[in-house]
């Protein structure tokens, strides 16, 4: 298989990357973050890649590929928003912006059929104080009412 | 120049994430854009934050008389404040006065966080200036064993929930005759209601670097790995920045301020399990596999990381050695009451006005905390519980809010301190919804590998359900009963074990949210801005 508009491969991809971590102690979860950073996500192709590479069983790499939330087998969309619904945020009305998230035709889990939005949940953000809060393509907003995150979903925030 | 006092003005506006969520970086870019338009002459500091959270992002301006602070500040009040005079600490609407004194923060007893807020989180000159360093110099003058009883005496316990005494799991790490051994800082804060970790990561680094070389040498550690959660992407990048500025400065690596001791530090991000926070789920992934329970013995001291000999401890425990180390042990030890030394850092969060961080001795109440630090609910309306020690501890109704926060005097009342996560509820609350959430969770995380938390839990879903459905509702009570005192005392690890607290605090408590016998409130949640319903139900 090959990425849009070039000619790496996912195995080229996977065995750059493992060179660069080979000197790691225990480095399949380092390799698996720079692999997803570059292709957006572990492509099954790529497991007996790793497996070959780090000498390893098919089966421990989806093991591990499978067990960690972060770890995607299919892409996500250009944007993912996240939702926290630990009890920090649930204090101040966290499922209400699941269920707007939701009215919006976003559910949680899910990417818009134009590719442009995936809406998860996370548990706990760190930002316990100024809840509810959201992250979304890794910048983090407090204080998040159903207004503000129809904004973050709508691309329209700037502050 | 508008401001004729000062050549330049320096202004702290803080980079923690936590302020940066209600616009901290906007706030620096509108006071960069003044300086850079030549109105105004001044430099930015991004510090990290003072921990008085409902005050970000809160704008500190250094005067003759110390710095004044200005908060909430948004982008837009900022050509305003600086028309306003506020390099020379003039008066305005955010003005707040000078930040040491603001009651909050004075009659706290930062201990960990004394230098979180103050400083440049990056300068090594502002770190050495506040009494950075002194503890590792202190500590590589004595003997391992000389720092190993040191911080036992000094009575300084896990501060990641457990309670263990740092100093023993030194010395047994210290014991072992292996040539590779690891430090291992627990940096995955993945409880909700906590974030002090966060912002030690963010706001002082160098304290967590030189705590965990203070432990390299006690234990006679080479390799150290700081195991930080995908969800603190903004600790990782401080953390990797810091890491490579402390190798530059020969803090890392070999000869360590010119000693014997060689200690290089590796950051590793995990990838979003919940269980990666239990020790030994931890030292799994950090070898690169699933992060599943390892049963114990052996315990990791003796058996850790790669099989080697390990000291883990958390980020609050490891970045408080060094100041022990700098005051002595009896300084430390003096702070406290009973078993619980020194201070603990409280996390107020949730549906709490004034949230934040208040580091203080052992014994404050959790009344004081939550009324006088935190000033009630956010919404207003009454607090109904408080969830302490994170989503694992229990639900405590308002009657039991005058219990001294200490581990030995919650654990008697059949709750935990833990890490001293508070998260506020106000009476809006259901708390059948959030005993069936603690299950839920434990489900949607538990690691799978004993069952009575990975089917246990998924049975509480189901015989909560029941309950609050009202089908057979005493044979259900009974059944629940019996699961969470299966879990209790047949879960590998806390996840398992832990997760009855809540759920039965929760019935024990405010048993009519299960039975049917307390009308839900029929409230508007806080932010919500929906078609209101008018009527009752």
């Amino acid at each position: 298989m090959t990425t849009s508009g070039s000619d790496v491969t996912v195995e080229s991809v996977v065995r750059r990357v493992v060179a660069r971590h080979r000197g790691e102690r225990g480095a399949l979860l380092p390799v698996l973050h720079a692999v997803q950073a570059e292709l957006g996500h572990v492509p099954q192709e790529a497991v007996p890649v790793l497996a070959e590479e780090l000498n390893l069983s098919r089966a421990d790499v989806h093991g591990v590929v499978t067990f960690y939330h972060d770890f995607r087998r299919e892409p996500a969309g250009r944007t993912t928003v996240r939702i926290c619904r630990a009890e920090a945020c649930q204090a101040l009305g966290a499922d209400q912006l699941v269920s707007y998230a939701r009215q919006s035709g976003l559910p949680l889990g899910e990417t818009t059929a134009d590719g442009s939005v995936t809406v998860e949940q996370v548990f706990c953000l760190g930002n316990c104080a100024l809840g509810p809060s959201v992250e979304a393509n890794g910048r983090l907003y407090g204080r998040v009412g159903p207004d503000k995150l129809g904004s973050i979903l709508n691309g329209t925030v700037s502050s | 120049m508008n401001n004729p006092s000062h050549a330049t003005a320096t202004v702290y506006v803080p980079r923690d994430s936590a302020a940066r969520s209600v616009g901290a970086d906007e706030v620096a870019q509108a006071l960069q854009h003044a300086a850079g338009a030549g109105d105004f002459a001044l430099d930015v500091v991004r510090n990290g934050s003072r921990g008085m959270l409902w005050l970000e992002p809160l704008v500190e301006v250094v005067t003759p008389q110390g710095r004044v602070g200005y908060g909430p500040v948004t982008s837009e009040d900022v050509e305003g404040l600086l028309a306003a005079g506020m390099l020379d600490g003039a008066d305005h609407p955010l003005r707040l006065g000078l930040v040491d004194e603001l009651p909050w923060l004075a009659r706290q007893n930062r201990v960990t966080f004394a230098r979180v807020g103050v400083t440049d989180p990056l300068s090594t000159e502002d770190y050495e200036a506040h009494g950075g360093l002194a503890g590792l110099r202190a500590a590589l003058e004595l003997a391992p064993a000389d720092v190993v009883a040191e911080v036992t005496a000094s009575g300084l316990r896990g501060r990641g929930g457990a309670g263990f005494p740092a100093g023993i799991k030194w010395k047994t790490v210290l014991d072992c005759a292996d040539e590779l051994k690891f430090v291992c800082c627990n940096a995955d804060e993945g409880d909700s209601g906590t974030f002090a970790d966060r912002m030690v990561m963010e706001g002082d680094p160098f304290m967590l670097i030189e705590g965990m070389t203070i432990a390299a040498h006690a234990v006679g550690a080479s390799e150290g790995y700081l195991y930080i959660r995908s969800e603190y992407p903004d600790a990782v990048a401080t953390m990797r920045r810091a890491i490579g500025i402390a190798r530059e400065h020969g803090w890392l690596g070999r000869n360590i301020l010119g000693s014997a001791l060689d200690f290089d530090l590796h950051v590793r991000v995990g990838a979003g399990a919940y269980i990666c926070g239990e020790e030994t789920s931890m030292l799994e992934s950090l070898e690169g596999k699933r992060g599943m329970v390892r049963a114990k013995p052996p315990i990791p001291a003796i058996e850790g990381l790669f099989g080697k000999p390990t000291v883990v401890n958390n980020v609050l425990t490891l970045a408080t050695v060094p100041v022990v180390m700098a005051e002595g042990a009896t300084a430390y030890e003096q702070l406290g009451v009973e078993r619980s030394r020194g201070t603990q850092v409280f996390q107020l969060g949730g549906n709490i006005a004034h949230g934040g961080i208040v580091e203080t001795a052992f014994g404050i109440t959790l009344r004081e905390l939550i009324e006088e630090y935190g000033g009630g609910t956010h919404s207003g309306r009454p607090v109904r519980t408080a969830q302490v020690g994170g989503p694992l501890g229990a639900y405590l109704p308002e009657s039991m809010f005058d219990l001294p926060m200490d581990y030995e005097a919650f654990a008697a009342a059949g709750a935990m301190v833990g890490h001293g996560g508070v998260v506020v509820f106000d009476d809006s609350v259901d708390m059948a919804a959030q005993a069936r959430f603690a299950m839920e969770f434990c489900a949607e995380e538990s690691c799978g590998k004993c069952t009575p938390c990975r089917v246990g839990a998924v049975r509480g879903v189901e015989v909560i359900d029941k309950i609050v459905a009202g089908t057979h509702r005493d044979e259900n009570l009974a059944l629940l009963e019996d699961l969470c005192d299966l879990m209790t005392e047949g879960s590998l690890c806390a996840m398992g074990g832990l997760t009855p607290l809540p759920v039965r605090s929760a019935l024990t408590h405010f048993p009519d949210d299960f039975l049917g016998g307390r009308r839900l409130l029929d409230i508007q949640p806080v932010q919500a801005t929906g078609p209101r319903t008018e009527g009752t139900a």
